[in-house]
């Protein structure tokens, strides 16, 4: 009997087969961030990085995994049973979350295996920008919580550092998001991302960073500081907080804190190649092949985060507040009313 | 009905979570369950074609302000409420006092149940023409705010400015005493 698959069949495989691929290249993201951190630290820093598994070290991630899931899983003795489970759960399920209304590729048909195109991503929301902000925003409590309930003063001071700092740097970003939203008159990712099709005068791709240039280093200082990461890893600075808010963690749970943060990079980053970068455009590929120059793009500004942290030392935490409410939020502001100023003048 | 049941779902779910949020003695898990509500209450905007308040319920109030609370919550480090050390000669624990705070909940409910019987139909006090529309649609819902709502929009907005410098002000007060 021939096994025969109707057109419509077929479109719901092809988006199952979307979400599951993009679920997997994110769970692999973390494992080849990891590598590529370590790889690339080494280089900055004179020396090999990983070289012993497997060749050129290239295997280190899968025994880190293998390491970490033989691991005893400890609980402290007044740590707090269900929220201590719960924080590394909703840190990891924040930061899958905040991917599903990034789109990645441009429609495709697969070769004419589908009589309409469908949309690489895992959903196109219309108001698909906010949704990524509102479930980056949750993030927060898996940190916030971790440092509660694990009844340890380090991680009680680094779970207060996190919600203080992610609050302080929410508000930057937003505002860099809404300069963009305002260009493309859309909150939709993918209108914004074909808002940004074309070239000016033949050469420039029209890209947001041309037109956003203060909202794009806004939103990157913004998102180092949203994900954690040096020079802005207060939730973590291991001199002076043990490992702050995942000190009492071990095995699997201590994996998922590290592994949402790597995502939770993935995704910035990708947010990031989609409002500024022009997502999925760029010349001499066709537009079926724009998923490679997404992935070049998200690769670029994912290697700029690695550099950052090995090149500038940590802030300090009342210099990290002082430069978020004094300097950045209201560049952020004047930023966002000369766009609004800008694109009232010229839709006028 | 698919749409029905999870109508249902949400609404439990935000009910019984606001009930465990008065129910809980743990702060922390009050304000955990605050947020469950918050969560719920989205997901009932998203059923009523309304993405945009759903994600801003979310950021808003599950993202921001509940953070906050937590952030207060953890730095005051406030302790369990205890059943054996329930202060009974506290002046809001007086049996006077609290039979007119039951009076005035039963007041409550009473009100909110006439209210729900006098609205019919979609939307109440908003209903009109488009504004299906108004809710789903984010240009409409901005296009709304600032024409027919200005008022009520700019109100609220002083009201906000003259809570933070309150706020502000206390603030400083208590840096100054010595």
């Amino acid at each position: 009997m021939r096994f025969v698959v109707s057109q419509m069949e077929l479109r719901t495989l092809v988006q199952l087969g979307i979400i599951g691929l993009t679920f997997f290249m994110l769970i692999n993201a973390s494992a080849v961030l990891v590598l590529a951190e370590r790889k690339i630290m080494g280089f900055m820093q004179q020396r090999f990085g990983p070289y012993l598994v497997g060749p050129h070290g290239m295997l280190q991630p899968l025994a880190d995994i293998v390491k970490l899931l033989f691991k005893e899983e400890l609980r402290p003795k007044g740590a707090d049973k269900w929220l201590f489970t719960l924080a590394p759960i909703l840190s990891v399920t924040a930061a899958f979350a905040a991917f599903s209304t990034v789109p990645w590729g441009a429609e495709t048909t697969f070769f004419g295996l589908l009589d309409e195109p469908v949309k690489l991503g895992v959903a196109d929301v219309n108001v698909g920008v906010l949704v990524v902000f509102a479930i980056t925003s949750m993030g927060v409590y898996g940190i916030v919580l971790a440092g509660w309930s694990s009844n340890s003063k380090y991680s009680l001071f680094g779970g207060l550092r996190a919600s203080a700092q992610m609050i302080s740097y929410e508000l930057s970003y937003a505002t860099a998001l809404a300069a963009v939203v305002l260009l493309a008159g859309s909150l939709s990712l993918r209108e914004v991302v074909d808002a940004q099709s074309g070239t000016w005068l033949g050469v420039i791709p029209s890209w947001f960073v041309f037109l956003q240039p203060v909202g794009f280093v806004i939103y990157m200082i913004a998102g180092v500081a949203e994900t954690n990461r040096a020079p802005f890893d207060f939730p973590e600075a291991e001199q002076e907080l043990v490992a702050g808010y995942n000190t009492e963690y071990s095995s699997v749970r201590f994996a998922l804190f590290p592994q949402a943060e790597y995502i939770n990079m993935a995704t910035m980053s990708a947010v990031a190649t989609d409002l500024y970068l022009g997502g999925w455009h760029g010349p001499f590929l066709p537009p079926e092949y724009g998923w490679i120059w997404f992935l070049l793009k998200v690769g670029a500004i994912l290697f700029t985060y690695i550099w950052v942290r090995w090149t500038l030392p940590r802030y300090r935490y009342d210099q990290l507040m002082r430069f978020g409410w004094k300097w950045l939020f209201p560049a952020a502001v004047i930023n966002l009313i000369v766009t609004a100023a800008l694109v009232l003048y010229f839709n006028a | 009905m698919p749409e029905t049941l999870i109508f249902y779902l949400l609404s439990g779910l935000a009910i019984g979570a606001s009930a465990l949020v008065i129910g809980q003695r743990n702060p922390m898990y009050s304000v955990l369950m605050l947020i469950a509500s918050f969560g719920a209450l989205a997901g009932l905007y998203i059923q009523l074609d309304a993405p945009f308040v759903a994600v801003a319920q979310i950021i808003i109030y599950a993202g921001a302000i509940m953070v906050l609370f937590l952030f207060v919550v953890m730095l005051l480090n406030a302790p369990k409420e205890d059943g054996a050390d329930w202060d009974r000669t506290h002046p809001l624990r007086l049996p006077a006092v609290t039979r007119v705070g039951s009076m005035l909940a039963v007041l409550l409910v009473v009100q909110l149940a006439w209210a729900l019987m006098e609205a019919t139909g979609v939307g109440g006090p908003v209903a009109g023409e488009g504004n299906a529309e108004a809710v789903s649609s984010v240009r409409q819902l901005g296009r709304t705010l600032f024409t027919d709502y200005v008022f009520a929009f700019e109100a609220t907005s002083i009201l906000i400015l003259v809570a933070m410098v309150g706020a502000v002000m206390l603030a400083r007060r208590e840096e100054e005493r010595p």
